[in-house]
């Protein structure tokens, strides 16, 4: 029997030559990353125990994300804890502000990820790294401190689910619409306990950041990781910041999947998922084109330069409509600063939007751009659960960063192709 | 480590509902303490706000489908055991919540029958080994999967980290 590449890595890494879903294995882990909300509470539980050094210093990655720079006193005392910490430790992959961004988008744009590794960190979103051919998975607390003392962790392996991408994304779609089909289609537990798995020829026209975008949502359908074959991009992608080896894994032919899905790209649509859960996607042309007060592009889903480059060309010559209020948050300092070298700040400055520093910010309803009551914003994150980004009578509406720029403009949901034909005509 | 009680006994708080996430069970604006006692205060706020005035120690929540989905906070089993809940019985959890519920030897059980029976203030009788959860207040049973040998080994020995300390005490 064939193993997935999600089994290969997990045989490989527990010492085994195979495994099958369901089985429990021990895990060794490539890599950890840790942030300033779940990484102090799980640096209190090694020190209640006696704990006192980390397996192996430098196979963890630390950055403060969430709550940075400092919002209030307690977020202060946070970050002042990973600080210590990684310090008293002697880690050395370690951003602090100036240099810091949201953990999923620095880790692989720093060179700290590898094909063929396992990671884990204290987020659900952890999924993302999977873009680059890795078993990347979101703990808690417990298991990030189990994880920093032993530098191995228990996991079920998870059933695989395949999903082929095949054919081209049409103008103006992107790859957000592609997952927020795919999670609409399955719902918000459909890959409950599963591994994502894509591949196809559509694979191939996505950059290493429109995938991103992909794995970083598997957990908005329930999904233990999300993974993709690294292939040529990946490796180019990686090779570009690092010239440590890896070890690429590919499912074999005969592998075996608990479910299969094809999913044709060029008959995609600009998708909004409206509240309150992540699978509520509608095409564009089928939803009413209600009010928004504020537009959020950022998170480490959509806070990547080419999501920041999508935006500026509808931003570029409009304004931001007049009682909606638009927030840029690039995902990592490097992303800022090359839009700044781009002149895409500015362009988000002129059409009278508010650049952030790089911050998780108010995709979590942390600070930076929260919600008030019956307020409601169409944003380029993740998850639109009540709440989520303020206010529980706030809503919160999830779509690319093309549909979020169009929509900052118009002040209503709008299709970004009306933009990004004026545009293309505008250049002809 | 204590052994797994076997049976017990607590009052219903029902969520009919599926996808109860963990940014409802405590909302990220409360992130930013980790303290069981702190968090418990606000346990449940985004979907019933008189929640944590209700509960007593040792009463179950009874929920739907993907209970604990989103976030992988931990925080979330925190503050529900801060408030007093000693038992989450959904009809199924979301993958990172029961992990983080077995690494710190809280009970998650699975029961999708638990909704039909059960409705709040119900008194219920949980009994772990035979697998049964039965009403009190109204006689009715349900069964559920008893947990497996893993995850009692986990609970019993009270959460992963005291796990991961006795199994190397042994090698050592
Ligand atoms: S950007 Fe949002 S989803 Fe991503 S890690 Fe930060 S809070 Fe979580």
């Amino acid at each position: 029997m064939g193993m997935t590449i999600t089994e290969k890595i997990l045989a490989a890494h527990s010492g085994r030559d195979s495994v099958v879903p369901g089985e429990i294995v021990n895990a060794k882990l490539d890599l950890i990353v840790c942030h300033d909300v779940t990484t102090p509470p799980a640096v209190q539980m090694l020190k209640k125990l006696g704990i006192n050094k980390v397996f192996d210093p430098s196979k963890i990655l630390v950055t403060p994300d969430h709550f940075v720079p400092n919002k209030d006193i307690k977020s202060a005392e946070l970050s002042k804890q990973l600080r210590e910490w990684r310090i008293e430790q002697g880690i050395e992959r370690y951003y602090e502000i100036g240099n810091h961004g949201i953990c999923h988008a620095i880790a692989p744009e720093q060179g700290h990820v590898l094909p063929g590794q396992t990671i884990v960190c204290g987020d659900s979103h952890t999924t993302t790294m999977g873009a680059l051919g890795t078993f990347s998975s979101g703990v808690g607390s417990t298991d990030l401190a189990a994880a920093l003392a032993t530098g191995e962790l228990w996991f079920k392996v998870p059933d695989s689910m395949l999903f082929e991408l095949n054919g081209d994304l049409p103008f103006g779609v992107y790859s957000k619409d592609i997952i927020l089909y795919i999670i609409s289609k399955i719902g918000v537990d459909g890959a409950r306990y599963k591994a994502m798995e894509y591949r196809g020829s559509g694979l191939k026209s996505l950059t290493m950041e429109a995938r991103f975008t992909i794995t970083n949502m598997a957990i908005e359908a329930g999904g233990k990781s999300g993974i993709m074959p690294a292939d040529s991009i990946a490796e180019d992608y990686v090779k570009a910041r690092t010239s440590e080896s890896y070890t690429i894994y590919n499912s074999d032919e005969d592998a075996n999947y608990s479910e299969r899905f094809t999913i044709n790209l060029s008959e995609l649509e600009p998708i909004v998922a409206l509240p309150d859960l992540p699978s509520n996607g509608r095409f564009i042309g089928e939803i009413k084109r209600e009010k928004m007060d504020q537009v959020y592009i950022g998170s480490c889903t959509n806070g990547r330069i080419e999501d920041l480059r999508i935006a500026a060309q509808i931003f570029k010559g409009n304004k931001v409509a007049d009682g909606t209020r638009a927030i840029v948050v690039p995902a990592t300092t490097e992303v800022w600063k090359t839009a700044m070298k781009e002149g895409l700040l500015e362009i988000f400055a002129d059409a009278g939007c508010v650049v952030s520093t790089a911050t998780c910010g108010a995709c979590l309803g942390g600070h930076m751009g929260v919600l008030g009551a019956e307020e409601k914003c169409l944003s380029t994150t993740n998850r639109n659960f009540v709440g989520r980004m303020g206010s529980p009578k706030s809503k919160v509406y999830l779509a690319s960063p093309a549909t979020a720029a169009a929509t900052a403009i118009t002040g209503t949901i709008t299709d970004p192709r009306e933009f990004l034909k004026k545009t293309a005509a505008a250049a002809a | 480590m204590p052994e797994l009680p076997t049976n017990l006994k607590g009052f219903a708080h029902v969520y009919d509902r599926a996808h109860i996430n963990t940014d409802e069970i405590i909302p990220a604006r409360y992130l930013n303490v980790h303290e069981e006692a702190e968090l418990a205060k606000y346990a449940m706020e985004d979907i019933d706000v008189d929640f944590v005035k209700r509960v007593k120690p040792g009463d179950f929540v009874i929920a739907g489908e993907n209970f604990g989905c989103g976030s992988s906070r931990e925080h979330a089993i925190w503050a529900l055991r801060g408030a007093g809940i000693k038992v989450v019985i959904a009809a199924n959890y979301s993958r990172i919540f029961f992990r983080n519920a077995i690494n710190n030897g809280f009970l998650a059980i699975e029961c999708p029958e638990a909704l039909g029976i059960v409705k709040s203030g119900d008194q219920l009788e949980l009994d772990l080994l035979a697998g049964k959860l039965r009403n009190l207040s109204n006689g009715q049973e349900a069964t559920f999967v008893p947990i497996s040998d893993f995850a009692r080994e986990l609970i019993e020995d009270g959460g992963l980290l005291p796990h991961i300390q006795k199994k190397a005490a042994k090698a050592a």
